[in-house]
């Protein structure tokens, strides 16, 4: 059984729909993100599930319990505030034990289950100091261990790294996420960052406007975006419009290209097409291969790793392509250089417009 | 839907009820007796606009209308300018002694208004010092009316005046400079704009300061009338309280339109300095400097010289024919019955007043702010502190009056305690002090409360270990600030003193009419003292505060 289902959960303020119809389960364990672009309503939702904002219609269970009217205090769930909300004038030690003392534990178990936590996210031995006198990653795991003290069987993060710098960032996502794995706590975190979402979850609910656009593992995700919102926020892609000419088979640019279409189309109906840049090939495109393109390389720019090639097609909309150094060194691409190019079509996705 | 509600959440909407009850029995209910009664005649019989009417044919109460807005308009067109220079000195200059400047501005707050009046009789009354100042002219009427406002207004003006003014982008004056603008341009362009709703407020503040205040008036008015002494003469004197009411009523509207034109500017006010300013640091200019420095020397010159004045001539043994120095008109009790009661009687009040009303207050604001849910509750209560500011203490005053004069009113016995003129004093001053709370509590984080109720921690708990601390400098300034407006207001409290709770600025009033002017005047130096002592006190807590409860604010 899931740990945590969302059905049909809407939040309207006034006549602003914030959260339209959001539907997705957490099971036991897992790492879910609520992921989309600022405004979109992942706060919103996250705020219904901790009861801080009531939902305008929809459900909420939890451990199968119908929790959609329950106060925040009757729920069981532990919270980091994008801001932290640490309490400026205790210290480290009575923040992390500000929820253990209410539960009536003695004082001497409180003092070794602060340290336990502490040392747990990672800071040990800070207990007498401010949160002003602590950095901003420090603060951060100061908040963790805080909501983690009530061994809450929900952990809700919002946007708990956006206030980091890069590095910190980069490493604070690998420890939350190991953490996470550790304690096995059922986690829901708010990102606007598709890389951080990427990296840490286990599935990713895609808002937008206010509706989940699709739920599903990053892999899939990625590979297989359900809708043009997906296939443009995760990751880069590139667009090009097409029309549909047959079952398997579209028209763009003045070519015809062989892809996988979804049924129901008739002939003429206007399509769009995505392609990744890293899946436009240039090794190995033998005469038969299918979707050959010449394309002109209008510019090159180094991105370490890899670099971004504009590519020219005659015709037809400029195609971006990351080509990595190795490739660049083999076949001898410039700027100025014109090549030949296949669309594997497993890698176009076609979506009606 | 709805969320069912916790024990707290139902705890803080019983609480908020109590709120609404307690500013019901203490604002409304008495501003509604006070407008109803203006409709009734003298045996409680309608008589719908009848006492209104025969106010209007009543041509001495209707020149009083004339002359309190002449006199409130020729007062802030002084004060204003005065305290605008006096606040440029202070906040954009690097001219000396600023900080001791500042203290002397706002020294006049610590005195009952009254005083300055006093001050000027000393100075240019039948018996003045320098009576030939006023070449002829009587210091009693509009003269002295204008000169003591001026004086007792300054220091509001000018608090209102430095906070728009020490709110710069310092930006805008770099952006002004690079595009080559002339100082005056800049002052025209960047600065006057920059504190145009701070303009705006203070010019309405002390419109109505000075169109509602009493005391001065009353001391030094002679025979000229204005409304807050015709509320007195009516109620009081002839006890026509219905005339009384409709007085009330007329002077509330200057007051009513302050308020809404404050509102007005408190909400375009938002968000002048957005997060990113940089903050102005004010250049020297030795020219403009010391002119302003010798601008700002003479009206401290002035300030102290009407507070010495005061502070003088009650030592003198009889003015001016005997100037020898005398301890006998603190004898208080050789001029009032009351006599040194009455100072007791009033610290007595202003510290319930402090205390209680800074509890008070600081819950319903916490309630406001901290209570999910239950908006229309928190709209009544905030709808409700509002109204203070727009009620003149005089009118508050006759409005206790007949609310709790009324026969049947369970609260009755409350009626010449002490306890009804600090209730009074509490609502008199609410807005103020609630503002200072909820801006106070609206710069914590707000997700404390959801942190807490996450971690299953009632949010009183939360109140007490987390908020309290963190605002308890604000609640200080808070408890300061009502306790010198009890120590010193006289408006609202002269209508409702009974035999054993007469209060100290009272009494100065009837030493004055008495002919017992020394004694008035040393009464009020008692109560600057007063005053002066618990600022000295409030600075000696807050510092302790800082180093004990504020520890986590250091790096
Ligand atoms: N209390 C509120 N009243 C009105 N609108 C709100 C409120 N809270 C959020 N919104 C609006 O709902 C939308 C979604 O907000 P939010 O959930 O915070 O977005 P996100 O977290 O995805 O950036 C925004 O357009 C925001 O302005
Ligand atoms: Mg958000």
């Amino acid at each position: 059984m899931a740990h945590l289902a969302v059905d049909k959960l809407s939040k309207s303020f006034g006549a602003f729909h914030a959260v339209r119809e959001a539907s997705f389960t957490v099971a036991q364990g897992e790492f879910v993100c609520l992921l989309g672009p600022s405004g979109c309503g992942k706060t919103t939702l996250l705020r219904m599930i901790a009861g801080l904002e009531t939902a305008t219609s929809g459900r909420i269970v939890q451990n199968g319990v119908d929790i959609t009217n329950f106060p925040p205090s009757k729920r069981d769930f532990g919270i980091v505030f994008q801001s932290y909300a640490l309490f400026p004038n205790l210290t480290v030690f009575d923040n992390v034990a500000y929820g253990l003392r209410s539960k009536g534990s003695m004082r001497t178990d409180t003092r070794a289950r602060v340290e336990e936590l502490l040392n747990l996210v990672g800071l040990p031995g800070e207990t007498k100091k401010y949160p002003a006198q602590l950095s901003g990653g420090q603060q951060q795991r100061v908040a963790l261990a805080r909501a983690l003290a009530i061994q809450p069987g929900l952990l809700l993060l919002d946007e708990p790294l956006s206030a980091l710098d890069a590095r910190v960032r980069q490493h604070l996502r690998h420890e939350i996420r190991s953490l996470q794995r550790r304690l096995g706590v059922t986690t829901i975190m708010v990102t606007h960052d598709q890389e951080e979402g990427l990296t840490m979850a286990d599935r990713i609910a895609v808002m937008n406007a206010g509706q989940i656009e699709q739920f599903a593992a990053p892999h899939e995700l990625y590979a297989r975006p359900a809708t043009p919102f997906v296939a443009d926020f995760v990751g880069t892609t590139n667009f090009m419009p097409a029309t549909f000419v047959a079952p398997g088979k579209v028209a763009a640019g003045g070519r015809e290209l062989a892809a996988d279409t979804p049924g129901g189309l008739s002939a003429g109906a206007k399509l769009r097409i995505c392609v990744r840049p890293e899946d436009i090939l240039v090794r190995n495109v033998t005469e038969g291969a299918a979707n050959r393109i010449e394309v002109s390389v209008d510019e090159l720019i180094f991105m370490g790793a890899f670099s971004r090639a504009k590519l020219g097609v005659a015709g037809g909309v400029a195609l971006q392509a990351d080509f990595s150094a190795n490739l660049l060194r083999d076949v001898g691409v410039r700027e100025g250089s014109r090549l030949t190019v296949a669309l594997p079509p497993d890698r176009l996705r076609v979506f009606a417009d | 839907m709805r969320t069912r509600l916790d024990t707290d959440a139902l705890l803080q909407r019983l609480a908020l009820l109590g709120v609404v009850a307690y500013l019901a029995v203490f604002l409304a209910l008495p501003l509604g007796t006070l407008f109803e009664k203006s409709f009734r005649d003298h045996n409680g019989a309608w008589v719908g606009l009848a006492n209104w009417l025969r106010y209007m044919e009543t041509p001495s109460l209707v020149a009083s209308l004339g002359n309190t807005i002449w006199v409130s308009l020729l007062a802030t067109a002084i004060v204003v300018p005065l305290a605008f220079v006096y606040a440029y000195a202070l906040t954009r200059t690097t001219m000396r002694f600023r900080g001791t400047f500042r203290a002397i501005g706002l020294l006049p707050i610590l005195a009952p208004s009254l005083l300055s009046a006093i001050s000027l009789i000393y100075l240019f009354g039948n018996q003045g010092l320098a009576r030939w100042v006023l070449m002829g002219n009587s210091v009693y009427g509009p003269i002295g009316i204008v000169i003591a406002q001026v004086f007792y207004c300054f220091p509001h003006a000018f608090l209102i005046l430095a906070t728009a003014l020490s709110i710069a982008d310092k930006r805008h004056y770099e952006a002004a400079e690079v595009l080559g603008a002339s100082n005056a341009r800049i002052f025209l362009t960047v600065t006057l704009p920059g504190v145009k709703y701070g303009l705006v407020s203070a010019f309405f503040v002390v419109f109505t300061m000075v169109a509602t205040d009493f005391g001065i008036p009353k001391v030094i008015g002679g025979r000229f009338n204005v409304l807050a002494t015709d509320i007195y003469k009516q109620v009081v004197g002839q006890q026509n309280f219905e005339m009384g009411a409709v007085v009330g009523m007329v002077l509330l509207l200057p007051a009513c339109l302050a308020f809404a034109a404050d509102r007005w500017v408190a909400r375009r006010q938002v968000a002048l300095l957005t997060a990113r300013a940089v903050p102005f640091t004010p250049q020297a200019n030795a020219m403009r400097d010391w002119l302003l420095f010798a601008f700002c020397g003479l009206i401290a010159l002035c300030i102290l010289t009407l507070l010495g004045i005061a502070a003088w001539a009650s030592f003198i043994q009889y003015w001016p024919w005997n100037m020898s120095l005398t301890w006998r008109h603190y004898l208080f009790s050789n001029a009032d019955a009351s006599g040194w009661s009455a100072y007791f009687n009033t610290l007595q009040m202003a510290a319930l007043v402090a205390t209680f009303g800074t509890f008070v207050i600081a819950f319903g604001a916490w309630l406001v702010e901290k209570t999910k849910g239950a908006e229309i509750l928190r709209g009544v209560v905030q709808f409700l502190a509002m109204i203070p500011l727009a009620v003149p203490g005089l009118v508050l005053g006759i409005a206790y009056i007949f609310f709790f004069n009324k026969p049947g009113n369970p609260l009755g016995f409350l009626y010449g305690t002490i306890g009804i003129l600090a209730l009074n004093t509490i609502t008199h001053f609410y807005t103020v002090a609630h503002l200072t709370a909820l801006q106070a509590l609206k710069q914590m984080d707000p997700e404390f409360e959801s942190v807490s109720a996450s971690l299953k921690v009632s949010v009183w708990r939360t109140a007490w270990k987390v908020t309290l601390p963190v605002v308890s400098p604000a609640m200080l300034d808070v408890w300061f600030y009502m306790f010198v407006n009890a120590m010193t207001t006289v408006s609202a409290v002269v209508f409702l003193y009974g035999p054993f709770s007469k209060l100290a600025s009272v009494s100065i009033i009837n030493m004055d009419e008495a002919g017992f002017t020394a004694s008035a005047a040393g009464m009020g130096i008692v109560i600057v003292l007063t005053s002066g002592f618990a600022k000295i006190l409030q600075s000696l807590l807050a510092a302790y505060l800082a180093k004990r409860t504020q520890a986590w604010r250091m790096r």
